[in-house]
């Protein structure tokens, strides 16, 4: 037994194989290109199988982590995605996308004094082998209880609301503002960091169990709230996400070749437009690229960006790299495609010629001071240290705000200061009779794993109200 | 699939009217709003202003002229062939108001978004005057529907084969110094828009452009509809398309509607020789 442990110990957290930053850095296939078998029954028998796990823990939806590992090393891939699936309905999304590394693998016990176990990586396996090879049977749907759901946006809490009330015999339909499914999964992460074929075939597989999907539903301009009611739907669930682009409101901005972080990549990825001619949705071509912020959302924008062919691309960030909040393995995958951090750094205004086209940024040093409200230092701007840098194309990804458009249209739907949905952390009631909410419409910009958990909780309430009442 | 059940060509065929299936749509769509049409799955997101729409029908009209790649594939689309998406309907809808005199003013394809507004001014009690242009004759669309949609209308072209000989805004500005005009609505070419509103400024007449920038979503998730009204961003797609002519800064639309005009014009003549080949 001792003996057994102290193998574990001294067996190495496999690394995922990965194209190489050369090559990957000019394409748009996805980066990690996943474990083998053998990767994975030899990452799964690192894991020491703790009797109180601190993996489940770190993790929002509560996955037996422990439970679905085991399983991999007994060689049972349906029972490890079963396990999976019975917290968390994206485990191939989740396994590439999910913060690990301040989530399940930061509190492994593993972890405290080498590598952790590799989680997410072994999480995407399951689901990927499951993909590839499963039986694709279909899990038991129990008998239509003759209620109507709409579900609205069909992001990551959407979808999760969808699944798990079409399960429970419910008649749900999904209405999405875009011509597709998917939400941020689609339009926002790129092709090289989650593949839109695995998303689609989520959405497939919610088909197929009997949830109906319609694009091109702008809620609270094609159909309001109230005619969803009036149309003999008894619940609804808006999960319509932080899709209002934020601007830094400094001089210059309207300059052509100035972008926000979601025009450019719903370009990207939405509408395809790396492949431009080809497709025709054009997207700008940098040479020299900025951009603005330093979270996921940036890291994209960036590797984007050197992808179609900059000559070189900028992170222009006002705090330092210790507060930037992108996943770990994406400011490390940056860094190795050649992506440079300016950090301590802000713009202060944009400069273009007479043709209104980009041409500069004017930037100001920074240095931190005391930790401010959110607890990090605050950056305090240097004296005198403006300097030039040349762009031609800025991207602006500062952070999102709350959409409006159908939260105008529903004066009854009561929100928080910055026009959130106010609705229940434990149920995802909103004010209004017979409908819920959450996501990132709730919480602001998140994650999407606490997407999924708030659609979770809010698929049981809504089961709960359609059996006993409100 | 969005079916086209009508479709028709005005202006030599550089101008096409598709009236398209979609009942949704039809049944919200008011004045001034627009809708996002997809042709096919490699398609373009493309804005469009609905000129008409028949809730009993299910049916909504568009007309678009013929300008780059995306239209020129629009063109090519049959009755009974279709679009692949519609979206709408997207933007605030026109705020009509019985004011007395109002005047309204239509290039190019803008009349076609006039036309429907026009309809609605009258239909609550303005006294309608309505001034259209087009560079010549064989281009000016929807005449007949203008005279019937206004109390009064003047034709004009810029090469004089046709109605006054000149621009809009040389009539407009003889309307103005003998009418007491409440407002002016002008829709069409940028240029045009922007010159209306410096003539109706010196008169100090209430003024109202519809805007047509880039856009992707229409719905304010991307911010590329951004324009600068009174000195202050707004989006297009949802704070508009409809804004204060007095206020906006057209150059500033001008230079973003060239944002991608080398990639499109390369896009759209790789199209041509593709389609005469
Ligand atoms: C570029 C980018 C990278 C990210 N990277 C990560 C990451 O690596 N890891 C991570 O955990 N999180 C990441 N996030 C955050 C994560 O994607 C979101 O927190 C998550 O997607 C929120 O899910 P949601 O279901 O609330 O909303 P969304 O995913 O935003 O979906 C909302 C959907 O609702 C639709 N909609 C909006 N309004 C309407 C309407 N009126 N009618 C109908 N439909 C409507 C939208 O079109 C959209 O499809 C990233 C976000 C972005 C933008
Ligand atoms: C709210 C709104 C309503 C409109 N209504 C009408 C209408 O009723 N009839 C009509 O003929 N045109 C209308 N337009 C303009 C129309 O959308 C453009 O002419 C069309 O997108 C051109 O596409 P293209 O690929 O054929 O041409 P392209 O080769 O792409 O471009 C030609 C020119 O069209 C403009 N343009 C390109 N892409 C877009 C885009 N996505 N959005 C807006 N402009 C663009 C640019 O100035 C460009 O230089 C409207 C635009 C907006 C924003
Ligand atoms: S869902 Fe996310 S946090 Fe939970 S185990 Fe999987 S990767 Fe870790
Ligand atoms: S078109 Fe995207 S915000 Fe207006």
């Amino acid at each position: 037994m001792a003996e057994k442990a102290e193998t574990k110990k001294t067996t190495p957290r496999q690394a995922m194989p990965e194209q190489k930053p050369e090559i990957r850095r000019r394409n748009f296939q996805e980066v990690p290109v996943g474990y083998t078998m053998e990767h994975a029954m030899t990452e799964a028998s690192r894991c020491l199988q703790c009797k109180k796990p601190g993996c489940v823990e770190g993790c929002p939806v509560g996955v037996d982590i422990p439970g679905f590992i085991n399983l991999i090393t007994k060689g049972d891939m349906t029972g490890a995605i079963r396990n999976l699936w019975a917290k968390n309905s994206l485990p191939a999304v989740c396994g590439r996308v999910c913060p690990q590394e301040i989530q399940c693998e930061g509190l492994c016990i593993v972890g405290k004094k080498g590598d952790a176990v590799a989680i997410g990586n072994l999480e995407r396996f399951v689901a990927d082998y499951e993909r590839m090879h499963g039986s694709g049977e279909l899990p038991p749907r129990e008998k239509p209880t003759g209620k109507k759901i709409a579900v609205v946006g069909s992001g990551p809490s959407g979808l999760t609301v969808a699944g798990d009330l079409v399960r429970k015999g419910h008649d749900v339909k999904v209405l999405e503002a875009f011509h597709k499914p998917g939400g941020v999964l689609v339009y926002g992460i790129p092709e090289f960091r989650l593949p839109k074929e695995i998303v689609f075939s989520e959405v497939a597989f919610l088909e197929r169990l009997g949830a109906k999907l319609e694009c091109n539903q702008v809620v609270g301009r094609t159909v309001s709230l109230d005619e969803l009611f009036e149309e003999g739907y008894d619940a609804v669930y808006l999960g319509v996400g932080a899709g209002l682009p934020k601007f830094m409101n400094i001089p210059g901005e309207n300059l052509v070749g100035i972008l926000s972080a979601n025009e450019y990549l719903t370009r990207a990825n939405l509408m395809k437009a790396y492949l431009y001619p080809e497709v025709d949705t054009p997207i700008p071509i940098g040479k020299n690229v900025v951009v603005l912020g330093a979270g996921n959302v940036a890291m994209d924008s960036a590797r984007t960006a050197m992808r179609l062919g900059a000559d070189s691309v900028r992170i222009v960030y006002r705090r330092s790299r210790d507060e930037m909040p992108a996943r770990k393995a994406e400011i490390h995958h940056a860094d190795e495609e050649g992506i440079e951090f300016f950090l301590l750094t802000a713009p202060t205004r944009f400069v273009g010629d007479d043709k209104g086209r980009l041409t500069g940024m004017e930037c100001l040093k920074m240095e931190l001071g005391e930790p401010d409200a959110s607890g990090r230092r605050r950056p305090i701007p240097v004296k005198g240290s403006e300097f030039m840098m040349d762009c031609d194309l800025v991207i602006v990804a500062v952070g999102a705000g709350a959409n409006p458009l159908l939260t105008q249209t529903t004066p009854d739907l009561a929100l928080n200061k910055w026009g959130y949905i106010n609705a229940d952390p434990e149920t995802g009631k909103t004010t209004k009779k017979g409908v819920w909410a959450g996501g990132d419409i709730v919480t602001g910009s998140a994650t999407v794993i606490l997407a999924m958990g708030a659609g979770r909780k809010a698929a049981d309430s809504i089961h709960n109200y359609l059996t006993w009442g409100w | 699939m969005f079916k086209i059940v009508q479709r028709k060509e005005m202006a030599g065929g550089t101008i096409v009217l598709n009236e398209i299936e979609a009942p949704l749509i039809a049944k919200k769509a008011k004045p001034g709003q627009f809708v996002i049409l997809k042709a096919n799955e490699a398609g373009e997101r493309i804005p469009l202003t609905m000129a008409d729409s028949n809730p009993e029908k299910g049916t909504i009209t568009i007309i678009y002229m013929v300008v780059g790649k995306s239209t020129a594939i629009f063109k090519a689309l049959k009755v009974g062939e279709g679009y692949q998406d519609v979206i709408g309907p997207l933007g605030k809808p026109t705020h009509l108001e019985k004011l007395g005199t109002v005047v309204c003013v239509g290039g190019g394809t803008g009349i076609a978004v006039l036309n429907p507004i026009t309809k609605g001014l009258k239909e609550i009690g303005n006294n309608v005057i309505s001034i259209i242009g087009a560079r010549s004759k064989d281009i000016l669309i929807l005449e007949d529907e203008m005279q019937v949609a206004s109390h009064k209308l003047h034709v004009c072209t810029d090469d004089g084969s046709y109605g006054h000989h000149g621009f809009v805004t040389e009539v407009l500005k003889q309307v103005l110094e003998k009418e007491d005009v409440k407002l002016v609505v002008a829709i069409g070419p940028v240029p045009m828009m922007k010159f209306v509103s410096k003539i109706t400024k010196d008169f100090n007449v209430p003024t109202m452009v519809s805007l047509n920038p880039i856009m992707v979503d229409g719905t304010g998730m991307c911010g590329g509809c951004r324009v600068s009204v009174g000195g202050e961003t707004k989006f297009a797609c949802v704070d508009g398309p409809e804004f204060d002519g007095h206020k906006v800064d057209f150059d500033e639309l001008m230079r973003r509607l060239q944002a991608y005009s080398e990639d499109e014009k390369k896009c759209y003549n790789d199209y041509c020789t593709l389609q005469q080949a």
